[in-house]
């Protein structure tokens, strides 16, 4: 595939079509730029500001532009909030929808076949995979993003952690518990 | 269309495999790949819609058997043929034909941060009441187009409740086809476990359809 996307590109360049210093500033912005600590970022203050947390769950994409994200595939939002009686889970088995603002490019898993197609029709055999046993009596709720419309899980936020300030919060924020794979941690998050 | 895209509910393809410390790309063409897509659709020759179906019409076997980004750049060849903006010549040469003009690039990269920052928005104003409001009941048509479409496949026939209404949105099943926007109404809508999969399923799922997508339940 190297070589072939390489002929792409010089004939797109040679051509006219793409100028190879914007596709380096692409690539710089989701390597550096956009990830999901933007949404880590969002989900801290949530957990912070009840009144920040109240805007979120009414006007996401709004609130989320508060914080300075916004923009391609993320430009209508909703955030759904987890509790101990319900789980969000968000998936897109038509293809690879994704929050891009405040998570970055979506990991290979979520585009996978084995996770669009099993999300919907058996959510706690996925979660359990991902060593996340829910007990019967909560309440799963699966997102799937078939529309330009696309979902942020808001974590619960993990006990004891009252003392933490708000980029303390953050660190306890992954990825995987912003799609609904997982509980947000209790000590610093990996990714 | 009723292609393998449509993975909701299918079995088979085995457990999840999450990757820990996972790049945001594993090749240097991956991103090549993203990048490249991204700025040829500033042309504006092709919709969001159109281009997810150019990776709808990947055969079958090729698709299942393909990596993401494989996707995307065969998805891409297709759009650039089909908008006239290279040749299939030219692409398997990697060079432009003899006498073949060059072209501007529209998106420069001064401009590439305010272009992503911006997106495009999907919502649209429409003249026309909606028909659907939260909490009533409505079953998703039992349509199969040939064409590009969001509604999957699981849900059709289903009986759900409308939990929201987004608004009115472009419509894909025509801007995939260069029949224009012709937005609608947009809902939230409620399925039950069960009947979607049947008695044993206690989980839930919502799916935002357009409103051409549904009936009264």
């Amino acid at each position: 595939m190297t070589l072939r996307v390489k002929a792409l590109e010089s004939l797109l360049v040679e051509k006219g079509i793409v100028d190879p210093a914007a596709l380096d500033a692409i690539i710089d912005t989701y390597e550096h730029n956009v990830g999901p600590r933007n949404g880590a970022r969002v989900v801290a203050r949530a957990w912070s500001d009840p009144a920040y947390k109240a805007r979120l769950l009414k006007d996401a994409t709004a609130a989320i532009a508060e914080l300075g994200y916004g923009g391609r595939q993320g430009e209508h939002m909703i955030v759904v909030e987890n509790t101990p009686k319900i789980h969000n889970l968000v998936v897109c088995t038509l293809c690879s929808c994704y929050p891009w603002p405040v998570l970055g490019l979506p990991p290979v898993w979520y585009k996978s076949a084995p996770y669009r197609s099993r999300a919907v029709i058996e959510p706690r055999g996925v979660l359990a995979e991902f060593g996340l046993s829910l007990p019967d009596d909560v309440e799963i709720r699966v997102w799937d993003s078939t529309a330009e419309i696309r979902y942020l899980v808001l974590p619960e936020r993990p006990p004891g952690t009252e003392a933490l300030g708000e980029e303390e919060l953050a660190a306890l924020v992954t990825r995987d518990s912003m799609i609904g794979v997982a509980r947000a941690s209790q000590t610093k998050a990996e990714s | 269309m009723n292609g393998v895209h449509d993975m909701g509910g299918m079995h088979g393809f085995g457990a999840v495999a999450p990757e820990a410390g996972e790049p945001v790309f594993h090749e240097r063409w991956e991103a090549r790949a993203l990048a490249l897509t991204l700025a040829a659709g500033a042309w504006g020759r092709w919709t969001l819609d159109a281009s997810r179906y150019a990776r709808e019409r990947i055969p079958p076997a090729d698709y299942l058997h393909m990596s993401y980004y494989e996707k995307w750049i065969a998805g891409l060849s297709t759009l650039l043929v089909e908008a006239r903006l290279v040749t299939r010549e030219e692409i398997a040469n990697g060079r432009a034909a003899a006498g073949a003009a060059k072209s501007t690039p529209p998106l420069k990269a001064d401009r590439v941060p305010a272009s992503l920052a911006h997106g495009g928005a999907m919502e649209r104003t429409v003249l026309v009441e909606p028909i659907y409001s939260p909490g009533m009941t409505v079953r998703a048509r039992n349509i199969n187009p040939v064409g590009h479409t969001r509604l999957p496949r699981y849900a059709r026939g289903r009986v759900g409740t409308v939990t929201r209404h987004h608004g009115a949105h472009v419509f894909p099943d025509s801007n995939a086809h260069g029949l224009g926007e012709q937005p609608q109404h947009l809902y939230q809508v409620r399925f039950e476990g069960r009947e979607l999969w049947g008695e044993t399923n206690n989980s839930e799922v919502y799916i935002d359809l357009w409103e051409s997508y549904l009936e009264p339940g």
